[in-house]
């Protein structure tokens, strides 16, 4: 059974059709690498699945269940859209951090609010949860080698102790699929390794993952299974091996020439 | 014959009102100048755009002008000057300080509108979609996340706004309210004594240099956080 399925995904900006049928689904634990030139809606695509826009038609599946339908308005309450998308987190190409909070408090902070809204005895439990939540947040740091800037505030790290820390905050709320958005393009390629290193971390520990990337040794080497997007249709898909040892759409050829 | 203390004692005295026209007009133009700053980023084309007319028009013209419309215009327009209200119960002093103050807290009003504007706009989109991703609703996001960047990004402005409008607060003095200035030149004009007038400038670097003090300090405790 797939995690995610995808249907028929459209989106338009005004006249500009910028996905024009989309699908696809995942198994839990699978990480899927999309590639394509710029323009040709991967972001949109992303962005669509953490309900950042909303797409015009089709639908998307997790675990079989819709969470959203283009012609289904019980879905499109704004309540409904806070509980269905964090079956998704996002990673951003520029990291996003909140300036004005460490480090710790980055990983703390959606959390705590989220226990607040939905414990009824909050004020009791208070202390207990916070602990509970550092303890969790701290262990995430530990994983991704940052144990020591817990107290750093944003600015203070350099750009792949930023992206790492995204992803951090990104994994407290535990996702069932975490996307990324091209999570290198703004680190020079030293800062872009280590990066690139935690997300491998992540796959062996079972994450399932959407990667945007423009990486194409990573897409080939950590994901199992590729996707290449052309003008906002899927023009190929596959395995690793099918996509870059033996392309059959001509786009795709010249893509990888580049 | 005035001494040193009892000129002092006058100043002081036209330093309250002083005073108090920067206070009130703070009190009633930052609440304002947010609202402004809410109505000029409505959707609604036509609300937008009176609302920036309706800045632009106010910040460009001197509020020396905007002082005489407010205190002299309903005189000759109604036929009945500001100090015959029944509001002010023949108080005409408390009728030209309502007058200024009216004018004040307009112009400061919009001046601090397109701070806060700015402030708010400045905010990177990617901040609010980070929030929403991980799930908050709008208002925590606003109150948790937003508004302490906005009001960093308003500090420096608004503190030479407000040190302007410590100085700015002597044109009172061309609508008849007794503030400072007034004062100092009351006595020049009945006792030809000339330096109160420039000791008035003491008064107005002394509280000058208070709110520029304070608005420092928030500065630097905003700044240990982030760059
Ligand atoms: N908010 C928007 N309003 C209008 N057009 C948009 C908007 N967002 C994206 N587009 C358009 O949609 C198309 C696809 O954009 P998208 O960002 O999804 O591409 P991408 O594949 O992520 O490209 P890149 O590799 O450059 O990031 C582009 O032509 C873009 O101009
Ligand atoms: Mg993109």
């Amino acid at each position: 059974m797939a995690l995610l399925r995808v249907e028929q995904l459209t989106k338009s900006f005004g006249e500009t059709r910028v996905l024009k049928g989309i699908d696809f689904e995942m198994e839990s634990g699978e990480v899927l690498s999309i590639i394509g030139s710029s323009g040709s809606g991967k972001t949109t695509l992303l962005r669509c699945l953490n309900f950042l826009e909303t797409a015009d038609g089709g639908s998307i599946y997790v675990d079989e269940k819709p969470i959203f339908n283009a012609e289904d308005p019980s879905l499109m309450t704004p309540k409904a859209i806070r509980h269905n998308r964090i079956n998704f987190g996002l990673v951003f190409q520029s990291f996003n951090l909140f300036p004005q909070y460490t480090v710790l408090q980055n990983l703390t902070l959606a959390a705590m609010m989220k226990a607040k809204e939905e414990t009824s005895d909050y004020s009791k439990q208070k202390r207990a949860i916070n602990a509970a939540l550092d303890k969790q947040a701290l262990k995430l740091l530990e994983r991704i080698g940052l144990s020591e800037k817990m107290d750093a505030y944003p600015c203070e790290l350099s750009g792949g102790q930023q992206q790492r820390v995204a992803i951090a905050r990104a994994l407290m709320l535990t996702p069932r699929i975490l996307c990324f958005d091209e999570p290198t393009s703004a680190l020079d390629p030293e800062l872009t390794k280590e990066v690139l290193h935690v997300i491998k971390d992540l796959k062996t520990a079972g994450n399932t993952m959407i990667v945007v990337t423009h990486e194409m040794d990573f897409a080939r080497n950590v994901s199992d299974k590729v996707i290449f997007m052309a003008k906002g249709i899927i023009e190929e898909s596959g395995t690793p091996e099918e996509i870059f040892e033996s392309p059959k759409s001509p786009l795709l050829k010249s893509f990888l020439k580049q | 014959m005035e001494t040193f203390f009892s000129v002092t004692a006058k100043l002081a005295q036209g330093f309250g009102t002083t005073l108090s026209l920067f206070f009130l007009t703070l009190l009633f133009a930052i609440p304002l100048g947010l609202l402004f700053a809410c109505l000029s980023r409505l959707r609604i084309r036509l609300f937008r755009f009176l609302m920036r007319a309706f800045i632009y028009i106010i910040r460009g013209t001197p509020l020396l002008l905007q002082l005489m419309i407010v205190v002299y215009l309903p005189g000759i327009v109604f036929d009945r000057p500001l100090t015959k209200w029944e509001i002010f119960h023949q108080n005409v002093p408390l009728a030209y300080f309502c007058g200024a103050l009216f004018a004040f807290v307009i112009n400061y009003a919009c001046y601090f509108a397109e701070i806060f504007r700015g402030g708010i706009e400045n905010i990177p989109k990617g901040q609010y979609e980070a929030c929403e991703v991980l799930g908050m609703s709008k208002t925590q996001a606003f109150f948790r996340v937003i508004l302490l960047q906005v009001i960093r990004n308003i500090v420096a402005p608004m503190s030479n706004e407000v040190v302007t409008l410590v100085k700015d607060t002597a044109l009172a003095r061309t609508v008849s309210v007794v503030e400072i200035y007034f004062a100092a030149s009351e006595i020049l004009r009945l006792q030809f004594i000339i330096w109160p007038l420039f000791y008035t400038g003491a008064f107005y670097l002394a509280f000058s240099a208070l709110v520029t003090l304070l608005f420092g300090l928030l500065e630097k405790r905003l700044s240990r956080y982030w760059r």
